[in-house]
């Protein structure tokens, strides 16, 4: 295992090499400069002024001394600071924000895993019976709705017809003097349209995989045997096929975290919720290239460790994996 | 052998046409194609003219899906979107299936370090959230439906690339590709008569669920307000202003929203009836 470790670790490091390298090469190669957004706005910055802001930001180097500096600093885990006006440090600003974008994204996970696998289970056990259909249809729906619809129209039905759910933000006005029950409660009815907008986005295409994985595990020579034996049909199915089925959907929760993350500037844009998707989509409106960066990099990083956990959970569950 | 090509179509056909689901995704998917080709014959609304009496009115007679926040008519708006969205599906698949045919059939063609190139490459390009990347590089640029595209299928192209290569690999071990060795086909004959040809089904498949896929991300960065840029009409552009009136006019989220649903579904439907028609495991 501790081999099997190591040899999955070294792998990473051309990855995260790479990351770096299509990171900075996207953002260079885009025309204009984030200078040339400051100067817009002002037209009584002077051509010397200009270059001091670009000397500052160490524009005026050549690209691929800009490249190692920055890959340099990463290494440090230093970030550099924002373009924006402020100043603050790069990874200030998104350690500030990550905790939002991860818990509701650690939340829809277990809730996606927990309904799809029940669901895929329910279907593939009931093929091509009516509920099959039925949840076939369901999963099809799933797959074609825009998320961004999706949270459109719960804001509507929830926020604005019933008025049950707040629709924006983390927090209600005057959550400061709460007790902290309160607060987190109140807290938790901002976080119910967004979470639940965040599961049901990737509840589809689990659910069709855990089926479809489930089919292929009945349809083996050693489930006929465990039903030759005897087994009652819940032994078969929970104890002998479920365990073989639930392996490559281990591999799909590595797989989604780059769609989840992706998918946060969606939601967090619609519901004002103060984390990472919206955080980047302000520095992408800016032109704040740093920060631009640095989400990009951790972002692919958070992939690249979803990839690990989930290889390690493999191996672990799989001794053949291993060896 | 023109008789077992044209045998192997009739099974196709016979196979898609036994499923109604992808039938009727085949079907819909015409009429949205004759729809955004009509769209000016369709309906009596230009799609841009203001009517400033007739501002945010709910659906009538007149104005099917209702008016927009400047007395615009919405049904008219949506099925001239219909046409952004189908270009962006098709263009971007496009980009995305060429450029993952060409690295897919290079990989496993010439393996070796090429294919570790290759193939590391995908693996980084699977790491970053593909909206992220999208949106970086899409706000930097000037706004315009080709660099939509253009990125869309710069970002998707990974999994067509997978496909084709372990297509490739397993069709080069086969005997007939052995056989027109053996009578003296030149490389470039084999590649594209007898590997390409029989590695393109799965790519039909991933490239009508990548369609879906790309409208669905057009939709996003228009809702965004990075993607098409109004007054053109797209689905995602009109849902902005319906995000904005949504306490007063429903109809201006709901009406956009649907034909996207039934948009991608289609596609989804369509891509599925083709692989399970094209999959001889399934004997149904």
């Amino acid at each position: 295992m501790a081999q099997y470790l190591i040899k999955r670790l070294l792998l990473m490091i051309p990855l995260l090499f790479g990351i770096t390298l299509i990171t900075f090469t996207v953002i260079h190669l885009a025309p204009g400069e984030p200078v040339e957004m400051q100067v817009a706005m002002n037209p009584k910055v002077t051509a010397e002024a200009r270059e001091r802001l670009r000397k500052f930001y160490e524009l005026d180097k050549p690209l691929h001394v800009q490249y190692v500096k920055w890959v340099g600093r990463l290494s440090r885990l230093d970030f550099g600071r924002s373009f924006a006006p402020d100043g603050r440090k790069v990874v200030d600003k998104i350690r500030e924000r990550i905790p939002v974008t991860l818990s509701l994204n650690i939340i829809a996970l277990v809730l996606q895993f927990g309904i799809a696998v029940p669901i895929g289970i329910f279907a593939a056990t009931r093929r091509d019976t009516p509920l099959d259909k039925g949840i076939t249809v369901f999963v099809f729906l799933g797959f074609a709705v825009p998320t961004f619809w999706l949270a459109l129209l719960l804001m509507y039905v929830f926020g604005v017809k019933l008025g049950w759910l707040p629709i924006s933000g983390l927090h209600s006005m005057g959550s400061e003097g709460m007790g902290t029950v309160a607060w987190l409660l109140d807290m938790a009815r901002h976080l119910i349209l967004p979470v639940s907008v965040a599961t049901f986005s990737s509840l589809a295409g689990l659910s069709r995989y855990m089926r479809s994985t489930m089919l292929e595990v009945i349809g083996q020579d050693y489930i006929t045997t465990a039903r030759a034996k005897g087994l009652s049909e819940r032994t078969v199915i929970y104890r002998h096929a479920l365990r073989n089925a639930l392996l490559p959907v281990i591999t799909l929760l590595g797989f989604s975290v780059p769609g989840l993350i992706g998918g946060s500037v969606i939601f967090e844009t619609i519901y004002a919720l103060p984390g990472m998707g919206q955080l980047f989509y302000m520095g992408v409106m800016a032109r704040d290239y740093p920060l631009v960066m640095g989400i990009l990099v951790i972002g692919a990083c958070l992939t690249l460790v979803g990839n690990l956990l989930a290889d390690i959970g493999y191996a672990l569950a799989d001794p053949r994996i291993r060896h | 052998m023109p008789i077992k090509e044209s045998y192997i179509y009739q099974v196709f056909w016979r196979r898609f046409r036994g499923n109604r689901f992808a039938v009727a995704g085949g079907i819909v998917v015409l009429i949205l194609f004759l729809v955004s080709l009509l769209a000016p014959w369709i309906t009596p609304y230009d799609p841009d003219s203001l009517d400033l009496y007739q501002v945010l009115m709910p659906p009538s007679a007149d104005h099917w899906f209702g008016t927009d926040e400047l007395g615009r008519d919405v049904f008219t708006r949506v099925i001239f979107g219909a046409k952004i969205s189908l270009k962006v599906g098709f263009v971007a698949v496009g980009i995305a299936v060429l450029v993952g045919t060409v690295i897919g059939l290079v990989s496993a063609y010439y393996g070796g370090w090429v294919d570790n190139v290759f193939m590391r490459f995908v693996d980084i390009m699977l790491c970053f959230p593909t909206f992220f990347l999208i949106l970086a590089v899409i706000a930097m640029l000037e706004p315009s439906i080709w660099y939509i595209m253009i990125i869309i299928g710069l970002t998707g192209w990974m999994g067509v690339a997978r496909l084709v290569r372990a297509e490739v690999l397993s069709i080069r071990e086969r005997d007939y590709i052995m056989a027109a060795r053996a009578i003296g086909a030149s490389d470039l004959r084999i590649i594209f008569r007898h590997v390409l040809p029989n590695a393109m089904s799965p790519v039909l498949v991933s490239a009508s669920l990548g369609v879906a896929g790309a409208i669905l991300t057009e939709s996003a960065l228009s809702f965004l307000g990075i993607g098409v840029q109004p007054p053109t009409p797209s689905w995602g552009n009109i849902l902005t202003s319906g995000k904005d009136y949504i306490e007063f006019a429903w109809w201006l989220s709901l009406f956009p929203g649907l034909a996207i649903l039934v948009t991608v579904l289609s596609y989804n439907l369509l891509g599925e009836g083709i692989r399970d028609a094209l999959d001889p495991r399934l004997n149904r």
